[in-house]
């Protein structure tokens, strides 16, 4: 199935200021074949991608593209336009969609001439269903991008860069919002895709798919290829010791006797605008010392009852105990004062203000703290020295806590909120897709965090697709599908992806 | 290929640097109209600079210019950074100067410690109602406030026109649609002897001040901001949104409605409908020019004051059409803006090298 390179990166090279991105990367890729770029967050991967894709220009190095008739043509670097002119599609791992348009325009989008008078949209749909049709990747066309799911914006995404006959696919994470089936058929399709000649270059974390789906597998750490290996003689524990430079592993989970409820969901039921903003008739409970994990599939409501518990939303009808309290007034303070700790889904959006500091976002929540304030003038020293003491307890790097929270990394904006959220020592405990985009070390760090939680005596709801995740922390896991959550008799990955398909188990 | 790219910090040459070599081309650039005008070129700049610098009286004229536009400038400040665009302090300005003339024409007979203080207090609570009506619409039912707080400005000044025909006329005032004088005891104490430039120019400092240090070290300050920057995750980490969207409406108003009362206490002694000329539309200007610090609303209220008076004086001085000075204004807040992008943002050359 090797046969000959249809791409090679000579020394490419990148520093941003004092940190070199990208340190004389040398790599190849070959006709037809799947090649996985593994590496921990700010290992070098989306850099190298992006000097790929014409977004970086490259301090040093070339590439060169070598066509069907073995002639080789260097890639004038630093113009996307060249890119994908040479067949280089790439689907980013943050969405690049409009979310006004539906998602048959988000697909022509860029493909047409700017002065094209007439658009020729039976001929795109006809092209579109042909490339649903061989790869098995099914969106709806006619509905705002907005309105679908993150899986379903994840196929959009796919979608668009086939549509532009493309040779060379870079996916970036593609499997995070899917469910094992569906991942499953992807990398089908992919794989019966590369057998017409696609050669595909994708990026995860997810050691399981990559075994299982890539032909050869290279390895980035700080910038530095350190390690390149057919697929078939990689184990697990080999390439995640390339990847951290050392064994990373999650604490077990000791039995322990759980205590009293410290969540109850009683008939919850939200009416939201659409069915996906909706849940009906939820009943849950959570008590000390327990993580319930909560399998599903993006869209399916876990967004709607995580807004619920966070008191973002008003349920409809139900009730929600807290620690044995019915609460009455449903507001993010109050349940904040209940003893509620949130992780939010989109850290960005939710969890961090940007513009403002790291040790102004350490204290957000604790506004009324007497430590932090009185009579409504902040403690300058007390939240600088609270923030310092968090970022070592918690391992929160970045340029310091007067930086902007938004130049931190996604991982470190993670650690962020953890080192709030723990730090109040919440009674409950909302964690949802804690680890989403995530490197192998951080995603191990919040693991043990939310063990360590349990251990302590916290109550953990673990909202998650990752069905490795969900199975590896949760002592009940349940699975929401539709807006209805069902309790998972068995923990096996077959029957949960069955539930989470909304089949009976 | 150039691409725009924000920078990650501001070395001191460049946040000093860039709006004093902005101002600077402003001037070369508004050197070319003028030049065709047939005025001397640097005799006319002399006769601005003059116009700011040349005289005790030119200062102070200056100093009075700059003492309105800091409120509004102060007042969309404030709004801005909680993200609550307030167009509307042309009209509350006028509240505030409605409220002054109806309390301090004689409504009230009270010594000027108690006069001035409640004058104060009645302006800026007019000011503050004018705010109430956008701010519930939007916290309520999400009306988007450029929409109403700039509607409100026409609303008022009708209801200003009709105050002055109607209850607060002159009965001595010939006719003129004007207020009657306010006493003695509540006008804003002169700063300097036989010179416009009054004691609201000492208020609008202080305001300046608190609002610098509120924003920065209160509770009140830190929760605007985060509305401000994120409201996603402010509401998220239990900041009461709408609470503090109001707080930041009402206060907006009052401070808008601060330049009413400074303008007709201040400065005019009645209440007029020419009171403003624009005024609140050029505090948005001011607030912008500052990057929305309230200590850079002080400074360019000052420097956009200079520019008005110095202009002004100019076209006077050498005889050509006070256009030019329009000109001269206009040219320079453009530059001083693009200067200002310029020193957040760069712009990088990405090199489109062949590969050998």
């Amino acid at each position: 199935m090797t046969s000959s390179p249809v791409l090679t990166l000579n020394g490419l090279s990148k520093t941003f200021g004092s940190i070199q991105a990208a340190d004389a990367i040398n790599l190849e890729l070959f006709r037809g074949e799947v090649l996985a770029l593994l590496g921990e967050n700010g290992a070098g991967k989306t850099t190298l991608m992006n000097m790929l894709f014409g977004h970086y220009m490259p301090d040093d190095g070339t590439i060169d593209i070598i066509d069907d008739s073995g002639h080789t043509e260097p890639l004038q670097l630093g113009n996307p336009q060249a890119s994908i002119a040479a067949g280089i599609g790439m689907v980013h791992q943050h969405f690049t969609l409009a979310e006004n348009l539906d998602a048959l325009d988000n697909i022509m989008l860029g493909s047409e001439k700017f002065l094209n008078i007439r658009r020729n949209k039976p001929q795109a749909v006809q092209k579109v269903q042909k490339i649903m049709n061989d790869s098995g990747l099914v969106a709806p066309m006619d509905v705002a991008v907005g309105k679908l799911t993150v899986g379903e914006r994840q196929r959009v995404e796919i979608l668009k860069a086939l549509y532009q006959d493309v040779k060379i696919l870079v996916l970036d994470e593609p499997t995070a919002v899917l469910t094992p089936q569906e991942a499953d058929k992807l990398f089908e399709n992919i794989t019966a895709m590369t057998r017409n000649g696609l050669s595909v270059i994708f990026i995860s974390h997810k050691l399981r798919e990559v075994l299982a789906f890539s032909n050869r597998i290279a390895v980035l750490r700080h910038g530095k290829k350190v390690g390149e290996i057919s697929s078939k003689e990689a184990d697990e524990r080999k390439i995640a010791r390339l990847m951290v430079g050392e064994d990373t592993k999650i604490s077990s989970r000791k039995k322990i006797k759980v205590g009293e409820p410290v969540l109850e969901l009683n008939n919850l039921t939200i009416s939201g605008s659409s069915k996906r903003e909706s849940i009906s008739n939820i009943n849950l409970s959570v008590n000390k010392h327990e993580i319930l994990g909560i399998a599903g599939i993006s869209g399916n409501g876990q967004t709607v009852l995580a807004n619920a518990i966070s008191g973002l939303v008003k349920p409809s009808s139900g009730k929600i105990k807290i620690d044995g309290k019915t609460i009455t007034s449903n507001d993010p303070s109050s349940i904040i004062q209940a003893g509620v700790g949130r992780i939010p889904e989109d850290r960005h959006k939710d969890g961090i203000v940007g513009q403002m500091s790291v040790a102004e976002n350490m204290i957000i929540e604790d506004l009324n703290s007497g430590k932090i304030q009185s009579r409504g003038l902040l403690n300058r020293e007390a939240i600088m020295q609270h923030c310092s003491d968090l970022s070592s307890k918690y391992d929160v790097r970045g340029p310091g806590p007067n930086a902007s929270a938004r130049l931190l990394s996604g991982g470190n904006i993670q650690k962020l909120i953890l080192a709030r959220v723990f730090e109040a020592s919440p009674k409950l405990i909302l964690a949802n897709q804690p680890t989403r985009g995530l490197d192998l070390g951080a995603a191990a760090d919040v693991a043990n965090r939310l063990l360590e939680a349990r251990q302590r005596g916290s109550g953990v709801v673990l909202i998650s697709e990752d069905l490795d995740e969900i199975l590896s922390l949760s002592d009940r896991i349940m699975v929401i599908y539709d807006g209805n959550l069902r309790m998972a008799e068995t923990h096996n990955r077959e029957s949960l992806g069955l539930m989470m398909a909304g089949e009976i188990a | 290929m150039i691409r725009i790219e924000p920078r990650n910090a501001n070395s001191a040459i460049f946040s000093y640097g860039v709006p004093i070599l902005s101002a600077f081309i402003a001037l070369i650039l508004a050197s070319i109209p003028l030049w065709f005008a047939g005025a001397p070129v640097l005799t006319s700049y002399v006769e601005m600079a003059k116009g700011v610098f040349g005289s005790k009286f030119a200062f102070s004229e200056m100093l009075t210019r700059a003492t309105p536009l800091m409120f509004t400038g102060l007042a969309a400040a404030l709004a801005f950074r909680a993200k609550l665009w307030n167009i509307g302090a042309e009209g509350q300005l006028y509240l505030g100067a409605m409220a002054t003339a109806a309390i301090g024409t004689g409504l009230i007979e009270a010594p000027a410690f108690i006069l001035i203080p409640l004058i104060i207090t009645f302006g800026c609570a007019a000011g503050s109602v004018g705010m109430v009506v956008p701010a519930l619409l939007k916290t309520r039912y999400g009306a988007d406030e450029v929409v109403t707080t700039l509607l409100l400005n026409f609303i008022i000044i009708i209801f200003l026109q009709y105050m002055l025909e109607g209850p607060l006329k002159d009965p001595m005032g010939l006719g003129w649609p004007q207020s009657s004088p306010i006493l003695d005891q509540g006008m804003l104490p002169p700063l300097m002897e036989r010179m416009r430039v009054h004691s609201g120019l000492v208020i609008a400092i202080v305001c300046a001040l608190i609002a610098q240090f509120m924003l920065a070290r209160s509770v009140w300050g830190f929760k605007l901001r985060a509305v401000g920057e994120n409201v996603f995750a402010a509401r998220h980490a239990g900041i009461k949104v709408n609470r503090t969207i109001i707080g930041a409406a009402l206060i907006s108003g009052a401070l808008a409605g601060m330049a009413g009362v400074s303008e007709v206490a201040g400065l005019k002694g009645y209440l007029t409908s020419d009171l403003s000329p624009g005024f609140g539309y050029a505090g948005i200007i001011v607030a912008m020019l500052a990057g929305l610090s309230p200590i850079g609303v002080v400074i360019s209220a000052l420097f956009i004051a200079s520019v008005f008076v110095g202009a002004d004086s100019m076209s006077r001085a050498m005889g050509v059409s006070s256009y030019l000075a329009d000109l001269v204004v206009s040219t320079s807040l453009l530059c001083v803006l693009i200067g200002g992008f310029f020193s957040r943002f760069k712009l990088v050359r990405t090199s489109l090298k062949g590969q050998n």
